[in-house]
């Protein structure tokens, strides 16, 4: 059962932590996101391994927007 | 006086900045991005440029655009601000190079107070009391044999840093091994400096800052001290004066050390010396913010002095108008930030439009907003809307009218931080004036215990 993780506001990619084929546990920063001049870290809601990243560093994303996959 | 001032900057402050110019029948010049293209300060200004796409580092911190905005406009100064280019001292050499006047320090003060391990030298020398602490250490090693002197807790903190940026505190030696490493690589990706030096922890303490102003003559004055010991992850968040923990002779000695500071480095225009005051009474130089801060209309609301307006006369070369014995603090005003930020969840930023904002009308309450009803409110910048200020006549009527303008206010469409500000006032530690630079961090913990 594949996990979509969400961006949980509206900002911009400012670094991916992991890469796809990694193994994550509940709780790992995926993803760092920035909006208003803060960083807001993207954990991962349940072990797994990362199957699908898609965005890139650098890019915009709305609230809700599926930024990873964790099957 | 100058004819044309172009404000390089955005929000609340580039409005704060407008009126000023206005009050002197200077015309003014606005800048935006394109996500600012309706921004009310583009609105405020006599005229506008556009100067870049809308992340910060495209547009209000790209040197070049700004000139081109200043030539074209053929401003004859330029304010900065705060934040972004405002303790810049290539962009402020750059003004001075184009023909315009910078309002604001030298660029030699600007970068001396820049670079925070450089600063503490200068300090020392001087003879300001500055917080236990070392020169630039250059690896894990040497930082450990460092700390082992000064003793733990400590703090890693960044050379070129500010704003609480790249600050790191360590309880124990592990601690500071385990974060030598990300401290100097999260300096070097913030400021392109990886330089890193350590403080000691002073627990208990209060963030008191004095304002200072002088001239070009040499003519140097405080205008007392600020309390901004009301932070959270070291952002200033609620801000008074006078401080509660200050009488009048240890605000004779602040300010004689502020001045101090300022004069060791021929400083001129208006700027900021903040301190850590421990619960002994001793008192540490920490920095110098050689720009307007956020937080100057508490200083402006209880003296009676309009420090954007004195800003631009000393720049134009005007003396000081007055001498230190003539100043007086009178009442007591409280500033509160309101910022797009979720409380419910951990103060994550909102960005969202404002769709309904009803600021609250009362004397003795100033609003300086950056934000109106229906403004779009992007991820772009910091989530600072706008800042309430509330004067009294003393600490604790200041503090019951901050408490019915938190509740004469509305703002829908996203969310702020406003509710904390209504947890704060209601808090009879706040009420006692028993805080310190922990304060915050520990009331909202308590909070969610609940």
């Amino acid at each position: 059962m594949a996990t979509e993780v969400e961006a949980q506001i509206t900002g911009s990619v400012w670094k991916i932590e992991k890469g796809v084929g990694d193994a994550v546990q509940e709780g790992d920063v995926l993803i760092i996101l920035e909006s208003m001049k803060m960083e807001i870290p993207v954990e991962a809601p349940c072990a797994g391994r990362v199957s699908e990243i898609r965005v890139q560093e650098g890019a915009s994303v709305e609230e809700g927007a599926v930024l990873v996959v964790i099957a | 006086m100058f004819r044309r001032v172009l404000i390089a900057n955005r929000g609340e402050i580039a409005r704060r900045v407008i009126r000023a110019c206005r009050g002197l029948g200077i015309e003014t010049v606005a800048v935006h991005s394109e996500a600012d293209a309706t921004a009310p300060h583009v609105r405020d200004a006599d005229v506008a440029f556009a100067i870049g796409p809308a992340p910060a580092r495209e547009s209000y911190l790209k040197v070049e655009a700004l000139l081109g905005a200043l030539r074209a406009s053929g401003a004859d100064a330029v304010h900065p601000g705060y934040g972004f280019l405002s303790e810049n001292a290539a962009f402020a050499r750059a003004v001075g190079a184009a023909g315009a006047t910078w309002i604001g320090p030298s660029p030699e003060a600007i970068a001396q107070m820049g670079d925070k391990a450089k600063a503490r030298r200068l300090m020392l020398e001087a003879g300001v009391p500055v917080v236990p602490g070392s020169a630039v250490v250059p690896d894990e090693e040497a930082a450990v044999a460092v700390a082992r002197n000064l003793g733990f807790p400590i703090m890693i903190k960044a050379s070129a840093g500010g704003g609480g940026i790249g600050m790191v505190p360590c309880e124990t030696e592990a601690d500071l091994r385990k974060g030598f490493s990300s401290a100097v690589a999260r300096a070097r990706a913030a400021f392109a400096d990886g330089a890193v030096y350590l403080e000691r922890l002073v627990h208990g303490a209060r963030h008191i800052e004095i304002q200072i102003v002088a001239d070009c003559q040499g003519a140097t004055a405080h205008l007392f001290e600020r309390e901004c010991s009301v932070q959270r992850r070291h952002q200033k968040v609620l801000e008074e004066a006078p401080s509660p923990a200050v009488d009048e002779a240890l605000r004779r000695e602040l300010g004689a050390a502020a001045v101090q500071a300022a004069r060791a480095i021929g400083y001129y225009n208006v700027g900021t010396v903040e301190f850590l005051l421990g619960p002994d009474r001793k008192f540490f130089f920490m920095e110098m913010n050689t720009r307007l801060q956020v937080e100057h209309p508490v200083t402006e609301m209880t003296t009676g002095i309009d420090l954007v307006e004195l800003q631009l006369r000393l720049a134009a070369g005007e003396a000081l108008p007055f001498t230190q014995s003539e100043l007086r603090q009178s009442g007591h005003a409280i500033e509160l930030r309101v910022y797009a930020e979720d409380p419910a969840k951990n103060f994550l930023p909102s960005p969202g439009t404002i769709t309904k904002l009803r600021w609250p009308e009362a004397t003795d309450v100033r609003v300086d907003a950056g934000v109106v009803e229906g403004s779009k409110v992007t991820p772009f910048y910091d989530p600072l809307l706008a800042k309430m200020i509330v004067h009294g006549r003393d600490r604790a009527q200041c503090i019951a009218k901050a408490r019915a303008v938190v509740g004469a206010t509305t703002i829908e469409g996203l969310k702020t931080n406003l509710p904390v500000h209504g947890m704060v006032l209601d808090d009879p530690a706040f009420q006692r004036g028993e805080i310190t630079i922990s304060y915050l961090g520990a009331l909202m913990q308590r909070q969610r215990g609940h």
